[in-house]
């Protein structure tokens, strides 16, 4: 599907996807969140590489996650000069802590900034920002 | 092998501009490394090993710094892991001093970032390169914000309070005020900082860097090349470096680089926490201070806010640090890691007038590279003048 090229285009950042990425960003796409796990060690990752990092083997498997979380740390974003950022402020960006036991940077949506705590129970929202990326954001539990 | 006493610090100096749109970056370099060795007594001639980085300068800049100043060093080093490279840069010139490769090191930084408009904390933007960046630029992350969510996590576990964090930067500006080439040297209170806006919850204006230009040199040689030379030297007795970021997704965020460079340090010095008479603590916001004393085991995790309380930072204090006026108000070019050193260098001579720290023998200079809040770098150094 051709870009966008009007002025309402999305102007924020967009992954630069790479071959070890790839399935990642398009369970995405399909609205489905994974993590690894090392076939070998069953050592959990994220993000997504080729290899364990605590064991080095290349037997991935893929586990889905349930989708829901909480916050670890956040931030209410007043600032940021980089194009599309700067019109979308105040923003409020997170470590969130999935149910599956790892951190991931996201988005707090939905939510207004001054309600944000650490520990809010929280669950993934997908949000088709172009018609090739989605992102995993987060909002509040319902 | 032990690298501790085997070289020193012999020259060190800081570029005094603030704001210099009438310069170049190599120039400010250039000019630093002429301070330095003015400074020891040495020339360009004895210069073997050459040591840099900055934010201005591309993978190979350091070929093409030699190419300018017409320099063919025997020892080239431009690892750059952010605002720590020159602490670490001073670690691997003593090892390379030490293991023969070269013999008189000069580690040099300079950059225009304020005269260049560039937004160094609050640019947060594309990425690009490096495979992590895909997970992160897309949801915003500036450096402020990185840094910003450590404070957030630290007053949530601890009841750490933004007037505790307020009180460094009030200690900052003191110093700089007794720093007459500081950017920024008229006093601020607790209730300014607390009033100053919200660039990224919950730091303020005033618990965030200054952005100015400005450079530095330092001259480092063997311990034995320096009883000869113009200025006491600064024996380094310890170094470390290492990382931390997300850990697969498994880290504790506030366990930062500092506990493992710091704990490094201390163990090849065989000095301890109390024989340190000044620190120069990476200042990119009052939280990175926190973070960073208690990492280095000045105190223990969750107590960082009592113990930069009650004045104790202060030069006058049981534990000055900073003393310059730190990257909170007297300069911050981008990578501060340069100044740390060159300010413990000269409290352990003596040179630092109304702001020396009574008796200084001991001195730690750490410094902090990216964002503690998604991955950093840190370097510890350990100076003496006995």
């Amino acid at each position: 599907m051709p870009q966008d090229k009007s002025p309402k285009a999305y102007r924020k950042p967009l992954p630069h996807i790479d071959e070890e990425s790839r399935p990642w960003w398009e369970a995405v796409q399909r609205h489905e969140l994974y993590v690894q796990k090392c076939r070998d060690c069953g050592d959990l990752r994220f993000h997504p590489r080729a290899l364990c990092t605590s064991c080095m083997s290349s037997r991935t498997e893929w586990v889905r996650c349930k989708g829901s979380g909480k916050i670890y740390t956040f931030t209410v974003t007043n600032q940021n000069q980089a194009g599309g950022f700067r019109d979308s402020l105040p923003y409020v960006m997170a470590w969130v802590e999935v149910d599956e036991g790892l951190k991931m940077l996201t988005n707090i949506i939905d939510c207004p900034p001054e309600q944000v705590k650490i520990g809010m129970p929280v669950e993934a929202v997908f949000d088709d920002v172009t018609p090739e990326v989605t992102l995993v954001k987060f909002r509040p539990a319902r | 092998m032990s690298l501790s006493r085997k070289c020193a610090v012999v020259g060190a100096y800081e570029h005094p501009t603030r704001f210099a749109p009438d310069k170049t970056m190599y120039q400010i370099m250039a000019e630093s490394i002429r301070g330095a060795l003015d400074d020891c007594g040495l020339t360009i001639k004895d210069v073997d090993g050459l040591l840099t980085a900055g934010m201005g300068m591309g993978a190979m800049a350091i070929v093409g710094f030699c190419d300018y100043l017409n320099l063919t060093p025997n020892f080239l080093d431009s690892t750059n892991i952010g605002g720590s490279s020159f602490v670490a840069h001073t670690a691997h010139a003593a090892a390379a001093i030490n293991a023969g490769l070269c013999e008189v090191a000069v580690v040099v930084y300079g950059s225009t970032a304020a005269s260049s408009r560039f937004a160094i904390g609050t640019g947060g933007g594309g990425g690009g390169g490096d495979p992590c960046d895909q997970y992160e630029f897309p949801f915003g992350p500036t450096t402020v914000g990185a840094y910003a969510m450590i404070a957030q996590r630290h007053m949530h576990d601890y009841g750490t309070t933004p007037e505790q964090l307020a009180e460094i930067a009030v200690t900052m500006r003191l110093h700089a005020s007794m720093n007459p080439v500081a950017k920024y040297r008229d006093p601020i209170t607790v209730e300014d900082v607390l009033a100053s806006r919200v660039i990224s919850s919950p730091l303020h204006l005033l618990d965030c860097c200054i952005i100015s230009d400005g450079g530095g040199a330092l001259v480092i040689t063997s311990a034995e090349r320096a009883r000869d030379l113009k200025k006491k030297p600064a024996y380094i007795l310890g170094v470390g470096e290492t990382v931390r970021h997300a850990a697969r997704g498994q880290r504790d965020f506030l366990e930062i680089a500092a506990a493992q460079s710091g704990r490094l340090a201390f163990e090849r010095s065989g000095v301890a926490h109390k024989d340190i008479d000044m620190a120069m603590i990476y200042d990119s916001f009052t939280i990175t201070v926190l973070a960073t004393l208690e990492n280095l085991g000045f105190c223990k995790r969750g107590e960082g806010g009592a113990f930069v309380s009650g004045g104790r930072l202060r030069y006058d204090g049981d534990f000055p640090i900073n003393t310059d006026g730190g990257g909170l108000s007297s300069n911050h070019p981008g990578m501060r890691g340069m100044f740390l050193v060159i300010e413990a260098v000269k409290q352990l001579r003596g040179e630092c007038g109304p702001r020396q720290v009574a008796d200084c023998k001991v001195a730690l200079a750490h410094g902090t590279g990216g964002a503690l809040g998604t991955r950093h770098s840190g370097a510890t150094l350990i100076l003496t003048n006995q």
